[in-house]
């Protein structure tokens, strides 16, 4: 996998908003890739930067209040950041889609939801009306949304949840975009409905090829459906590997609470679960050092005032974590091949 | 756990709760439902939105007055009492709600809130204020919080509080609805340890609404499944999960996203149709039947009954009775 090709790619992003309370850092050097086909999942808990993360990639944070402190992101070798207001509508009309976390509230209430799906041809002279609407009803046909000519016609409000959702889906996926970013896209649902929506990603991965970056809080749907996850906290990636290596092999101590702290179908009866205990950090005046030193139960006094370095541990394994320097001491967590990465360094 | 021996604590009888929607539509939340709790026990009831297990627990505790059946806590039915006694009721049973940022008075300080069920019932305001520090103390706040106001908080604090109000009387029984499925993950687990300590020190029973099937099982006893408006399957929580018997159950086992990539992947799931129906004036069937792979024109027709399929072990399915 590692040699596929990647087309997205984030260095270094930094991007903040101004408030009255101050600057809020909500990401902090953030960097990673995307290659073809693949499914990646950002999962973090609220606040962590993963919303904005994504929705820099399309540029869909107002501007003011926020902005780009450095860092570029490179979608097809070119840099988002440096795109015309011409080029960045191509590029979030064509070739990236967009499905949003409350479909109850992300589609429009007064409009109908043929014409949602469509409205990304607005403008187009080179497809007739005809053509478009054909279009519309394949995709809500391949999106799993029984009788189209009558959905077609409906307002929002006459779905329910799920297939507001695949309506959504529908949306992202009417310009056949090589790059799909759901942000969220179960949470307000049902498990039943999460789990077929979850299905139809996954069938849609395999018919159309696109690759998906899935943002979430849960576990669970990251097990299911990623190739890779990067886990994110306080603004920054703390660890990055594949699927296998973050929950099998897992290298840093908050993958490590969170996982302590979910209860699974299999945990025990009188087993405890391991909360992290204590609460993020504020993002206005972020940690100097690491930002997860004030809850870990593995800190050092290094950890306070030192950002960590990014050590290697496998091809596609990263971690941002003192405890892999070589003078750390032995914990459970601690990986004999560990390999400190320079700064720039590419990997 | 031997259930012949125990007195119940909660006994909910028959109870019907429907709601008009027009002229002649009703929508029944919930309908015929029985069940008992004994003491010292967390019964689980969960299933999905909309399939009344929240208007359930709203009944139990008077927020909703019941259309027909009774409620029976302690001896004696909740519709029917005096006013001194409704009191004494209220002291006893207790609610945990489901959002924190809804459920707590924005204009009033912590030591208001925790504070107001005391001196309702009648504690000195100097004697409330230590009670109230000692709540704060128990549920991991401090003192120091006792004058701010709910916006201070982070959501899994003003859970807290919200726990806190919850404890202040002295309540030997508490119904949770949600109490977690509004909080980060890593919060989460700090809430349900909370919970259980509590249950733990002070011997309270709890009715734990959720729609998570793998928190239930790491809480409850026993577990009571709804689907629209009805029950559909109650066990206790080993057997529910090693034995489970109906069609609704299975899939709902299924659908849970483990967080496990190859169980995830190896898991074949049973996969439901469709959407949970509309409550409003359900046929007098199944109500599953619908999304159900297993359906016969049986279960189109006629509504099954809860059957005791193993000690302790309820099902309504018409297959189960077929085999």
């Amino acid at each position: 996998m590692a040699d596929r090709e990647k087309f997205l790619e984030l260095k270094n992003v930094v991007y903040s908003f101004h408030t009255y309370g101050g600057q809020v850092k909500a990401v902090r050097d953030v960097s990673f890739e995307v290659r073809k086909g693949e499914i990646l999942g950002i999962v973090g808990e609220s606040g962590c930067g993963k919303s904005v993360t994504a929705q820099c990639i399309m540029r869909l944070n107002p501007e003011p209040p926020g902005f780009f402190e450095g860092g570029e992101i490179l979608f097809e070798g070119k840099d988002v950041l440096k795109m015309t207001n011409k080029e960045l509508r191509k590029m979030r009309r064509e070739d990236i889609g967009f499905v949003f976390q409350d479909p109850m509230t992300s589609l429009n209430p007064t409009m109908r939801v043929g014409a949602q799906i469509e409205e990304v041809f607005l403008g187009r002279t080179d497809v007739s009306k005809k053509e478009v609407k054909e279009k519309a009803l394949e995709i809500m046909r391949l999106v799993g949304i029984s009788d189209v000519e009558k959905r077609y016609k409906q307002y929002p409000h006459e779905l329910s949840g799920g297939m507001k959702q695949r309506v959504m889906i529908a949306i992202a996926l009417v310009s056949r975009p090589s790059l799909v970013i759901c942000d969220e896209p179960t949470t307000s649902l049902d498990v039943t409905i999460e789990a077929q929506i979850l299905d139809l990603l996954l069938e849609l991965r395999e018919k159309l090829g696109m690759s998906i970056i899935m943002i979430t809080h849960d576990l669970g749907v990251i097990a299911r459906m990623c190739d890779r996850v990067i886990v994110m906290y306080g603004g920054k990636i703390v660890e990055k590997g594949t699927a296998q290596e973050i929950f099998y092999d897992t290298a840093h101590p908050y993958t490590k609470g969170l996982m302590g702290s979910i209860a699974k179908l299999d945990t025990a009866k009188g087993e405890k679960l391991t909360p992290i205990e204590g609460t993020p950090p504020d993002l206005f005046f972020p940690p100097k050092g690491c930002p997860f030193a004030a809850r870990c139960e593995y800190a050092m006094d290094v950890c306070k005032d030192n950002p960590p370095c990014s050590y290697q541990l496998s091809g596609e394994h990263v971690t941002n974590c003192w405890l892999q320097h070589e003078f750390a001491p032995d914990t459970d967590l601690k990986k004999e091949n560990a390999a400190e990465l320079k700064e720039g360094e590419v990997k | 756990m031997n259930s012949n021996e125990k007195q119940p604590l909660v006994q909910v009888k028959d109870v019907c709760k429907y709601f008009h929607v027009g002229k002649h539509a009703d929508l029944k939340a919930v309908d015929h439902v029985s069940f008992d709790i004994y003491k010292g026990e967390t019964v689980g009831l969960v299933g999905e939105s909309g399939c009344g297990k929240s208007t359930m627990g709203r009944c139990m505790i008077r927020l909703y007055e019941p259309t027909s059946g009774e409620v029976i806590y302690d001896g004696k039915d909740i519709t029917k009492l005096s006013k001194a006694e409704q009191k004494e009721f209220c002291q006893k049973v207790q609610m945990i709600f489901q959002n924190p940022y809804a459920s707590l008075n924005s204009r009033m300080t912590v030591k208001e809130i925790v504070g107001e069920g005391l001196k309702e019932h009648g504690m000195p305001s100097k004697e409330a204020d230590e009670k109230v520090q000692q709540l704060l103390e128990t549920v991991g706040l401090n003192k120091d919080h006792m004058s701010r106001f709910p916006h201070e908080f982070s959501g899994g604090q003003r859970q807290r509080i919200g726990i806190a109000r919850a404890l202040s009387v002295n309540p030997d029984f508490i119904i949770c609805d949600e109490p977690i499925s509004a909080l980060d993950v890593s919060v989460q687990a700090q809430v349900i340890n909370m919970l259980k300590e509590l249950q733990e020190e002070r011997g309270l029973t709890y009715l734990f609404i959720a729609h998570d099937l793998s928190v239930v099982k790491y809480i409850s006893d026993r577990v009571i499944v709804m689907y629209l408006g009805t029950v559909v399957e109650t066990a206790e929580t080993e057997e529910l999960y090693s034995n489970t018997l109906h069609p609704y159950t299975k899939a709902l086992l299924s659908a849970i996203p483990e967080a496990d990539p190859d169980k995830a992947k190896a898991n074949k799931r049973i996969q439901i149709k469709g959407e949970i129906p509309s409550p409003i004036n359900p046929k007098n069937c199944c109500r599953f039947a619908e999304r159900c792979q297993y359906a016969t024109d049986r279960c189109f027709n006629e509504m099954p009954k809860l059957r005791e399929m193993a000690p302790g072990h309820m099902v309504a399915c018409h297959l189960c009775d077929e085999q």
